[in-house]
C-alpha cells in the first residue's frame, strides 16, 4: 500500500546518450573548481601535526576513518586511534568518557549520522558538560549524490540549537588546516564540517594572508553592489561568481563566515550597514535554521534591515544524481549563484 | 589491592548498618519533597553500601582525586539513592539533606554532574552511562591508571540500543577495568520491564557479548559483596557485569507489598510511618 502523501519517483525514464551521461558522485565528492591547487587530506595532516605536539589528542571513528581522513592519524600514530565500529552512539559516548579523563578526542563520522543518529549523546554526554570533544563530519550539506540518507542538509540547524556547541563550516583546505589547532585551543565541544580527500586551497588564493580565526568572519573580497555573507564551500562559489559578475561590471563583496556559532555579529552588522548594498547569504545547507536565518536575526536585532536574500538548499529531501547536476538544480553552482545575484540587483 | 587497603572498608560500621542508613536518608529526602524514586532507592541500598563501603576506593574530602574508582549513575532518576550514599560516605554534608529537590539545591531530582560533588556524570537520558564508562575505562588505560569504573544502570536501560553498542565495545577493547552493575527490579515507567521489552535470558546475553557475568540477589549483602569481589579480582580479560535482582521498596514491608510501580505513591503521612517501620529493623 502506498499512502497518497508518500514520495514516489517511479515514472519510467529515457536513457540519455552515453556522451551526455553524468555519473552519480560517490562518497569522494570532489568540489575542486578549476584554477585551484589542492591539498591531500588537510584534516588528517593537521591532526597528526597537532597530535605530535599534544599527547591529549586521540581520534575515534565509527567505521569512517578512511572517509573522514582520520586514517592518516591511524596510520601514523596507531596508538592514538580508536576504531569504534559502526556505532555512532558509543562513538560519542566514549569520546565523552575520554574527555572526562583529560583527553581531547576527535570523533569522526558523516554529518548525517552525527546530527541525526547520535544527537542525544552529543547533547547530554558532551555538550551539557561542556567537554572538549571535537566532532568532525564529512559529507556536509549537498556533497554527495546518494540522496537524503547521506546528505546532511540540516546539521547546522540541529547543532545551532545546542548550547555550548561551537560550529564551523570550513571553505577549503586553508580553513581546515587552520581550524584544527583552533579547535584544540578552544576548551569546549566543537562540531565541524569536513571536506576530505583532495581539497582545494581557495581562500589564500583570493587573500594571500588569510588565516582561519575561530569566531571571526573575514572580508575576502571588497565590492560596492552586493555583499555575500557565506560559509563553507559556498564562499568558494561566491568568490568564483563574483569574478564572473565583475566581467559584467557587477561588484560583489564576500564576507566569509566559517564559524556559524558563535556568529561574528559585529563584523556582519558592520559590513551589512555599509552603503546600501544588497545583502545575500550563501550556505550549503537548508535555508531553515542555518547561516541565512542566523544573519537575518542578527541584523534585525541590531536595527539593520538591508535588502536581503538567501542562497541555500530548499526545505525538501533532495534528489539523487550527479553532483554538478544537483548543484545546478538547487542553485549552488557558480553560474546559478551569479545568476541569482544578478537577478536580485 | 586487597580489601584492607581501602580506607572506607576499615570502618567498623557494618555494611548492613550502612545500607540501613542509606535507606533512612533516602526516606528522609522523600519526606522533604513528598515524592521521589524511593522504591528504587530502597531496592538498591545494599548494592550502594557494598560499592561505597567495601569495593571502591575514594577520598571523601577529594571527590575528584585522580586515583578514585569512578561510580557512574546512568539512571539519573536514582539520584535520591546516590545522594544518600554520598552523605553516608561524607562526600556531601548531611545538613543539606533537607534541600533535596528544592530550588538552588545541590541535589536536584535527577542526577547531574554539574550540581553535585561525587556525581560523575549527568544521567537521566537513559542508555548513556555505559558508553561514557567505556570511554572513561579507555582513558584510564591510556593513563595507566589502575582505578575501576563502576556504572550503575537499570533493567529498563537494557532496552536502549546504545547499551548494547557499549557492551560490544567494552568487550572489543578488553576493558577489564569496567564493572557494570544492573539493577534488575523488573520495573519501568509503563510496568514490568520483562513485559515491556524482555531482556531475558539476560546473563546469557552479557556472556555472549564477552563479559564476565554474575547474577545475584541484590538484597543479600553477603552475595553482593562476594560478587563485587569476584568482579574486581577475576582474571577475565574483558569487562564485568553483575546483575542484581532487587526488590523495590526493600526494608519497608508495607511499601514492598503495595502494588509496585515505577514511581511508588507514598501518601504524606506514610513517610513517617515508613521511617518508623525502618527503625524497627535497625541493624547493630
Amino acid at each position: 500500500m502506498t499512502m497518497a502523501s508518500m514520495a514516489r519517483k517511479y515514472e519510467p525514464r529515457k536513457v540519455t546518450p552515453k556522451e551526455e551521461r553524468q555519473a552519480t558522485s560517490a562518497m569522494i565528492a570532489s568540489l575542486a573548481a578549476e584554477g585551484y591547487d589542492t591539498v591531500a587530506a588537510p584534516f588528517g595532516q593537521a591532526l597528526v601535526e597537532a597530535a605530535k605536539a599534544d599527547d591529549r589528542i586521540v581520534g575515534l571513528t565509527a567505521d569512517l576513518g578512511k572517509y573522514t581522513d582520520l586514517h592518516i592519524l591511524g596510520n601514523e600514530m596507531p596508538d592514538r586511534f580508536y576504531q569504534m565500529g559502526m556505532a555512532e552512539q558509543i562513538l560519542m559516548s566514549a569520546a565523552a568518557g575520554m574527555a572526562r579523563e583529560g583527553f581531547i578526542p576527535f570523533a569522526t563520522t558523516y554529518a548525517v549520522f552525527a546530527s541525526r543518529r547520535a544527537y542525544d549523546f552529543i547533547a547530554m554526554a558532551i555538550a551539557e558538560e561542556n567537554l572538549p570533544v571535537k566532532i568532525c563530519c564529512a559529507l556536509p550539506g549537498l556533497t554527495t549524490g546518494y540522496g537524503p540518507s547521506h546528505q546532511a542538509t540540516e546539521d547546522l540547524a540541529i547543532f545551532r540549537g545546542l548550547p555550548n556547541m561551537t560550529i564551523i563550516d570550513p571553505c577549503c583546505a586553508d580553513d581546515i588546516m587552520g581550524m584544527v589547532p583552533a579547535m584544540i585551543e578552544h576548551n569546549g565541544p566543537v562540531y565541524s564540517r569536513l571536506l576530505r580527500g583532495k581539497v582545494p586551497s581557495v581562500l589564500t588564493r583570493h587573500k594571500p594572508d588569510y588565516k582561519f580565526e575561530l569566531g571571526k568572519a573575514q572580508m575576502i573580497r571588497e565590492g560596492k553592489d552586493a555583499l555575500v555573507i557565506s560559509t563553507g564551500f559556498m564562499t568558494m562559489r561566491a568568490l568564483d561568481a563574483a569574478e564572473q559578475l565583475a566581467k559584467d561590471n557587477v561588484d560583489v563583496a564576500v564576507l566569509h563566515c566559517p564559524t556559524i556559532k558563535p556568529l561574528d555579529v559585529e563584523a556582519i552588522v558592520a559590513e551589512a550597514s555599509k552603503g546600501g548594498r544588497l545583502v545575500i547569504t550563501a550556505e550549503n545547507h537548508t535555508k531553515v535554521g542555518g547561516l541565512g536565518e542566523a544573519v537575518a536575526g542578527a541584523l534585525l536585532t541590531n536595527g539593520v534591515a538591508p535588502k536581503f536574500r538567501m542562497i541555500g538548499l530548499p526545505d525538501e529531501f533532495l534528489e539523487a544524481g550527479a553532483l554538478p547536476t544537483l548543484h545546478d538544480m538547487y542553485g549552488l553552482s557558480v553560474s546559478k549563484v551569479a545568476e541569482q545575484i544578478k537577478g536580485w540587483l | 589491592m586487597t580489601v584492607d587497603d581501602r580506607a572506607p572498608a576499615r570502618s567498623n560500621v557494618s555494611l548492613a548498618r550502612r545500607a540501613w542508613n542509606i535507606r533512612r536518608k533516602a526516606l528522609q529526602m522523600g519526606e522533604v519533597q513528598g515524592q521521589g524514586y524511593i522504591g528504587q532507592a530502597l531496592g538498591i541500598a545494599d548494592v550502594l553500601a557494598a560499592s561505597y563501603f567495601h569495593a571502591m576506593d575514594y577520598r571523601a574530602d577529594e571527590p575528584e582525586w585522580e586515583g578514585r574508582d569512578r561510580f557512574l549513575l546512568s539512571i539519573g532518576h536514582y539520584a535520591i539513592a546516590l545522594y544518600a550514599v554520598l552523605m553516608e560516605a561524607g562526600i556531601l554534608p548531611e545538613e543539606e539533606l533537607e534541600t533535596y529537590g528544592m530550588d538552588d539545591s545541590r541535589m536536584p531530582m535527577s542526577g547531574m554532574a554539574s550540581y553535585t560533588p561525587g556525581m560523575e556524570i549527568t544521567g537521566g537520558s537513559l542508555g548513556h552511562g555505559l558508553g561514557i564508562a567505556v570511554g572513561m575505562a579507555m582513558g584510564l588505560k591510556r593513563k595507566k591508571n589502575p582505578a575501576f569504573i563502576y556504572n550503575l544502570m537499570s533493567d529498563g536501560e537494557l532496552g536502549e540500543g546504545s547499551t548494547w553498542e557499549a557492551a560490544m565495545s567494552g568487550a572489543h577493547h578488553k576493558l577489564d577495568n569496567l564493572i557494570c552493575l544492573v539493577d534488575f527490579n523488573d520495573q519501568q515507567a509503563d510496568g514490568k520491564s520483562t513485559e515491556m521489552l524482555c531482556s531475558e535470558p539476560l546473563g546469557d546475553k552479557w556472556e555472549a557479548f564477552g563479559w564476565f557475568t554474575q547474577r545475584v540477589n541484590g538484597n543479600d549483602l553477603d552475595a553482593v559483596v562476594a560478587a563485587m569481589d569476584a568482579a574486581r579480582n577475576s582474571d577475565h580479560s574483558g569487562p564485568r557485569v553483575i546483575i542484581f535482582d532487587t526488590t523495590m521498596c526493600k526494608g519497608v514491608p508495607f511499601l514492598e507489598q503495595r502494588e509496585i510501580t515505577h514511581f511508588v505513591r507514598v501518601d504524606a503521612d506514610e513517610w513517617g510511618k515508613a521511617l518508623d517501620v525502618l527503625e524497627e529493623g535497625k541493624p547493630a
